[in-house]
């Protein structure tokens, strides 16, 4: 008893990312459960992501393989992950806060008639009970919460989570399950298309803002981000703006990101944007506004026009590489 | 064709907020408050839709299930263009996304509409499940974190933000559909003679009770903390001085 589920996230038949941090939480709380974390992979042809999901952590996998997975959508997923979670008698259901974890994962809890945490950072035991930890405000305030009742379902906010080492194979088991849907049709995924490493997993990101003046001006950062081979990010100004996609902005309503090293240039650095980075190791903000409140956060806070610092930047970059 | 917008009273976004010195909860005093910015996105969206297709949409119904200070809430989005509202007067922080979902279905089974739109999250409680709730309870399809929106005949064609892309979906309606990031400007505003029309628009009041919905919540809070912050930095006076820094102290390049 005690079992936890976590739903891996996949992307072109390959494990994103994202789920390895999902399992750490899982495994955290079905060790204070005393009960197993069955892996659950949901998808159109995905055997290729059931056993590489199969070797990170988890102690089994459900893998369910249907057409009717094809483009997916949360109306035939959640009823999926709903069925299994109650046939393995699930305590606990989660996966990443990612945009699609946010979207079906929620319809789940209302599957199940369950109390759903958004964005676990922490979880822990009081007696015989679960008890989690998630961000209010723009994360400037933890709640400490209690589900009530037979199952809780959470999203992970994956920042919080070291993956675990790859372990030996976890057995696979694989079924059909037709879970079609007539509410809503897929049309599309239109992918942004980019060589730079992905936001949520780069070790280093550069990001830009409103300081940048324009589409021109900013990609200065895309080149120091190159130079770095950094991932790019932006504020909602930027993005506003429209010199950049949508999928590149950081902060409350956009990505969450900690990597080692964050450069945040000519971003003020508001509310927003801080709830989405303040998780990074350390910070550099190069904004030519000393009184941008971007430099209460940062680590090394250079007073300049981005202008003119990040070309010197990237130079001295180039030549530190040779 | 009646859309029903949801809108949330919340803390002035762009303030930080500060636990009270009993960590018993948010200190509110001194703090402003205005309709959760992502509803308005909502209403917003719910008013182009009108105007894009004229004679289709009958009726727009903005509802807030909160205190009755939210009255001042749902008068601005009366004045933005919204035909009547519906105030659910209770204390919403006793509630969690279950309950609140419980109490809006009730509502919408009430009215019978056909799309409902909301903001993709409210930013004070950040809980993101109300929409997607809603949706199940009511057998509805969802379009979440919505761009952009096109009515046609028996169904909405949307754009939606989506992990590395973007997608695109037909919804049947009726539907439930959340409405992501929009550039502040492009949100009218209430004018002064829109404002005082506005209150003459009707507005109703009800309480949960009136509901009979399952009024206990699964989650519960049980306390809060602020989160550890970031030690202090420092100022550096050139890239040289950042570069030197950034190798050999930080030792991130």
């Amino acid at each position: 008893m005690g079992n936890v589920l976590v739903v891996a996230e996949h992307s072109d038949q390959k494990l994103r990312k994202v789920s390895l941090p999902a399992v750490t939480f899982a495994k955290q709380a079905a060790d204070l459960l005393g009960g197993q974390v069955i892996g659950l992979v949901v998808g159109s042809q995905v055997k290729a992501v059931a056993q590489q999901f199969a070797v990170s952590g988890v102690d089994r996998v459900i893998c369910l393989d249907d057409p009717s997975f094809v483009g997916y959508l949360a109306e035939s997923v959640a009823p999926a992950v709903a069925e299994v979670a109650k046939e393995v008698q699930a305590q606990l259901v989660c996966c990443p806060a990612s945009v699609q974890g946010k979207d079906y994962l929620p319809r789940v809890a209302a599957i199940l008639d369950a109390g759903m945490v958004s964005e676990a950072v922490a979880v822990w035991k009081e007696g015989d009970h679960l008890r989690f930890k998630r961000p209010l405000f723009a994360g400037n305030i933890l709640a400490k919460v209690a589900v009530d009742g037979p199952v809780a379902v959470a999203t992970v906010r994956t920042t919080e989570f070291e993956p675990l080492p790859p372990g030996a194979a976890a057995p696979i088991e694989e079924r059909t399950s037709a879970h079609p849907t007539s509410l809503v049709t897929f049309k599309s995924f239109v992918p942004v298309v980019s060589e730079r490493p992905d936001l949520n997993d780069a070790t280093v990101v550069v990001a830009g803002g409103r300081g940048l003046k324009s589409k021109e001006g900013f990609a200065l950062a895309e080149q120091l981000a190159d130079t770095l081979t950094a991932a790019i990010g932006a504020s909602r100004a930027a993005v506003d703006a429209g010199w950049v996609p949508n999928d590149w902005q950081v902060g409350q309503t956009g990505k969450i990101v900690a990597p080692s090293l964050y450069i945040a240039i000519g971003i003020s650095g508001a509310i927003q944007h801080v709830a989405g980075m303040r998780g990074s190791k350390t910070i550099v903000a190069i904004n030519k506004d000393e009184e941008a409140p971007i430099f209460q956060v940062a680590d090394y806070g250079l007073v300049a026009d981005a202008a003119k610092a990040v070309p010197e930047l990237i130079e001295q970059i180039r030549s530190l590489k040779g | 064709m009646k859309i029903l917008v949801t809108i949330k009273r919340v803390t002035d976004p762009d303030v930080k907020v500060r636990l009270l010195p009993d960590g018993s909860g948010v200190d509110t005093a001194n703090i402003e408050y205005k309709i959760n910015p992502f509803d308005e996105y909502a209403l917003e969206e719910a008013l182009r839709l009108r105007e894009a297709n004229p004679g289709r949409i009958d009726e727009i119904v903005v509802v807030s299930v909160g205190s009755d200070a939210a009255t001042k809430e749902l008068r601005v989005a009366m004045a933005m263009g919204a035909d009547r509202g519906i105030l659910v007067d209770c204390e919403d922080s006793q509630y969690d996304p279950g309950v609140l979902a419980a109490i809006l279905a009730q509502i919408i089974k009430q009215e019978g509409v056909d799309i409902v739109m909301m903001g993709k999250l409210a930013v004070d409680g950040e809980n993101n499940q109300v929409a997607q709730r809603l949706a199940h309870l009511l057998g509805y399809g969802q379009g979440t974190f919505t761009l952009e929106m096109k009515l046609l005949a028996n169904s909405v064609l949307i754009s939606t933000q989506a992990d590395g892309g973007t997608r695109h979906l037909e919804v049947a309606l009726p539907a439930v559909i959340t409405r992501a990031d929009m550039k502040d400007e492009d949100v009218r505003y209430a004018s002064l003679p829109n404002i005082m029309k506005a209150k003459r628009k009707p507005l109703a009041t009800l309480t949960p009770a009136d509901l009979k919905v399952d009024l206990s919540p699964k989650v519960r809070t049980l306390g809060y903390e602020v989160p550890a912050g970031r030690a202090a930095g420092q100022r550096v006076e050139s890239v040289d001085a950042l570069v030197d820094k950034l190798v050999n102290e930080a030792k991130v390049l």
